[in-house]
């Protein structure tokens, strides 16, 4: 079983992603308006919304190949740069989650998606593009989870938080690569609209993460209880017994 | 024949620039593939895969292509397609007028195709 569980948490990702995204689309549209072609909010929510449409087909898949639809999904119906970046680099990591998802999956999974996007986009960090966010983020996922050995949960809480440096870091920037590219000093004073667009979905993937954690640590403590209650009752009858 | 993919994020753009390029080349397969799904400005992965399905006739691709995601799409349309196809580093319409006449003749090849097509960075117009 490579986790239905597993995929039951895709689908709840994925839900708060389509959210976010609709909720951002102006904000992001208008970034995008700044140094790009003012496209990537409307993009963006038509390529989560079309992955939230196909919701039900999505559930009866195992992680990997539920992940793997995400992406073509998104290729398919994102367009623009954001299409093939995203959609190609969640669509290349796919397979590293063939055996489900944990700490060193979820971490095989950012460093593939890092790869291909870089590869793909052609982009290194301080080009202006996602890559400003997706980098120091799997980088300190991987320190986290490596070196300081934390659980999966905080390291990405820490990643998180890279990736919102990374994205305040993208401001100063002259981009080069993409449209942006084109306006060269005009491009300076503006958030990267796709590390912004990064940013969210790692923000909706950290509440999702949290809030499973949170509804697993009640779950074991309620098993827990029920073991020592089971316990009290066994000794109770017992001591009845004597 | 080799046969030539136009990219483009207009639609009208594509069609017209392998307009262009079949007047010089009419009977090399020049297939155009522009805007977004929706018929917007953009490019479609999809669209391309199937333009690439389309100019081939088992001999490649050349793929000309206009600005950055374009490049992407095409990329990624090359990938997952079944067609031998390669991206021209070359302008266009430039490019793809080349690549035509090019193409057109008896001894074109993909390489030599891709080739013609990218001698046309070079090009000076005055």
């Amino acid at each position: 079983m490579s986790g239905h569980g597993d995929t039951e948490a895709l689908l709840d990702a994925l839900a708060r992603i389509d959210e976010r995204i609709h909720e951002e689309r102006a904000y992001l549209t208008e970034l995008d308006s700044r140094i790009g072609d003012a496209d990537h909010g409307n993009n963006l929510a038509r390529g989560v919304g079309a992955v939230t449409d196909k919701r039900d087909e999505l559930a009866g898949m195992a992680l990997d190949e539920a992940v793997k639809t995400v992406g073509t999904t998104l290729i398919s119906e994102v367009g623009g740069a954001a299409g093939p970046l995203y959609g190609g680099s969640v669509m290349a990591a796919s397979r590293e989650l063939e055996g489900g998802l944990d700490a060193e999956s979820a971490l095989a999974f950012a460093r593939a998606y890092r790869e291909k996007l870089m590869e793909r986009g052609d982009a290194r960090p301080g080009d202006k593009t996602m890559v400003d966010a997706v980098v120091p983020a799997v980088h300190t996922f991987q320190r986290a989870i490596e070196e300081d050995d934390l659980p999966p949960v905080d390291a990405l809480a820490k990643a998180v938080d890279a990736a919102r440096r990374g994205v305040e870091y993208t401001v100063p920037l002259r981009a080069s690569k993409g449209r942006a590219s084109y306006l060269g000093l005009r491009a300076v004073g503006h958030r990267d609209p796709g590390a912004t667009s990064t940013l969210f979905v790692l923000e909706e993937l950290l509440a999702t993460a949290e809030d499973r954690a949170g509804a697993a640590s009640v779950r074991d403590a309620r098993a827990d209880d029920a073991v020592e209650h089971g316990a009290d009752a066994e000794r109770a009858a017992g001591e009845e017994d004597e | 024949m080799v046969g030539l993919l136009v990219v483009s994020h207009s639609a009208k753009a594509a069609a017209g620039i392998v307009e262009i390029a079949a007047e010089m080349a009419s009977d090399v397969s020049l297939v155009a593939a522009g805007g977004d799904p929706d018929g917007g400005i953009g490019t479609d992965a999809d669209a391309i895969a199937e333009g690439l399905a389309e100019a081939d006739d088992g001999e490649g691709v050349v793929v000309l292509v206009d600005l950055g995601s374009a490049t992407m799409n095409a990329e990624l349309a090359v990938e997952m397609a079944d067609a031998e196809a390669m991206l021209a580093d070359a302008p266009v319409l430039e490019g793809a007028v080349n690549a035509a006449v090019h193409a057109a003749g008896s001894k074109a090849t993909l390489d030599s195709t891709l080739d013609a097509a990218e001698e046309a960075r070079g090009m000076s117009k005055l």
